[in-house]
């Protein structure tokens, strides 16, 4: 019992730090869903019911525009499909698990908690307790999460139209392309996704978000062999 | 859309992030997988981010005569600069605000 409570708070520890990037995202969009036209309730509710913020944010984006539930629901699958390879990635350590617990982390891997636990899952020891490790990144993240959307909740209604906040989304979106682009295949797809996007600004229902994001992964797949020559 | 319908959408889009999320957990055994579908999944990402961000800074489309006199897309320029600099999404978010700011002061 000891080992998991270790496992747990080590957990705890290594998500620390991670949430410093967080909560301001958490703030933001709490200000960003009421500025989109959502509830305040909602915008709470969607943290604990998708709890996954930048899925959270075309949520709220998309439903201030007036897209379809059917666009929205799909979209939202779009933009949260990278979790399936971090499924893929901790299934192995998490197969004897009983189905509560595979429920239970399942619910809880998100990205943060998954960068912060997969270093222990690979390389530490391959004990009975180390899911205990994913359970502490996982909650502290839901916890810091679920306190910073409501916080932001709180300070949005004080905050004034003017100052163009709904602006930080993009930037968000913008550092985290940055971030994620380690090839020039990665950067052609992120390309090709934006003009398409551009092209089909004319598309009802924002359809034209989903067809750029086919045709970014299209792009990018095909101009993958060239990558080598640049390296 | 109605209270009722805002809770449900919500509610598929909770249920499929978890069933993406519970995939592998669950049952990998039936699922594609392989190099193959990785590659795929990998470009996901920065497809459906560039398709987010474009329409954010032209609302109304391209066009290079207006370029100039687009804050957002300098702040565009800025951000980038700073992301690739600092990898850091605080920062970018910070020096593209303030870009936002400083422009859209600039051309009033």
């Amino acid at each position: 019992m000891s080992s998991a409570r270790t496992e747990f708070f080590g957990g705890v520890r290594a998500e620390l730090p991670l949430l410093l990037g967080v909560v301001p995202f958490g703030l933001i969009f709490g200000v960003l869903g009421l500025a989109a036209g959502l509830p305040g309730w909602a915008v709470v509710l969607s943290s604990s019911l998708v709890f996954g913020g930048s899925s959270q944010i075309v949520f709220a984006q998309l439903f201030g525009g007036g897209a379809p539930a059917p666009v929205i629901v799909t979209t939202v699958g779009v933009v949260n499909l990278r979790h399936a390879l971090y499924s893929a990635a901790v299934a192995t350590y998490l197969k004897a698990l009983p189905w509560r617990w595979k429920l239970l982390l399942a619910y809880l891997l998100t990205d943060e908690a998954f960068a912060a636990a997969i270093g222990r899952l690979r390389e530490g020891p391959a004990t009975p307790a180390r899911h205990w490790f994913l359970f502490g990144t996982g909650f502290t993240l839901w916890a810091g999460w679920q306190l910073s959307t409501l916080a932001g909740v709180l300070l949005g209604v004080a905050i004034p139209a003017g100052w163009s906040l709904d602006f930080s989304v993009a930037l968000t979106f913008i550092a985290l392309l940055v971030l994620g682009v380690h090839r020039r295949s990665d950067a052609w797809a992120a390309l090709a996704a934006a003009a398409t996007a551009l092209l089909s600004l004319g598309l009802p229902h924002k359809l034209g978000l989903l067809l750029a994001a086919a045709v970014g992964v299209a792009v990018g797949l095909l101009l993958r062999r060239f990558d080598k020559v640049a390296a | 859309m109605s209270t009722g319908s805002l809770l449900l959408t919500m509610a598929a889009c909770g249920l499929v992030t978890f069933l993406i999320r519970l995939s592998f957990i669950a049952g990998g055994r039936y699922l594609p997988s392989g190099p193959a579908f990785s590659l795929f999944l990998r470009y996901v990402p920065p497809a459906v981010l560039g398709a987010l961000i474009a329409p954010e800074i032209f609302p109304n489309g391209v066009e290079l005569a207006a370029l100039p006199g687009n804050p957002r897309w300098w702040a565009m320029v800025v951000a980038l600069g700073v992301a690739a600099l600092s990898r850091s999404v605080l920062a970018t978010i910070a020096a593209g605000m303030l870009a936002l700011w400083l422009v859209q002061a600039w051309l009033v």
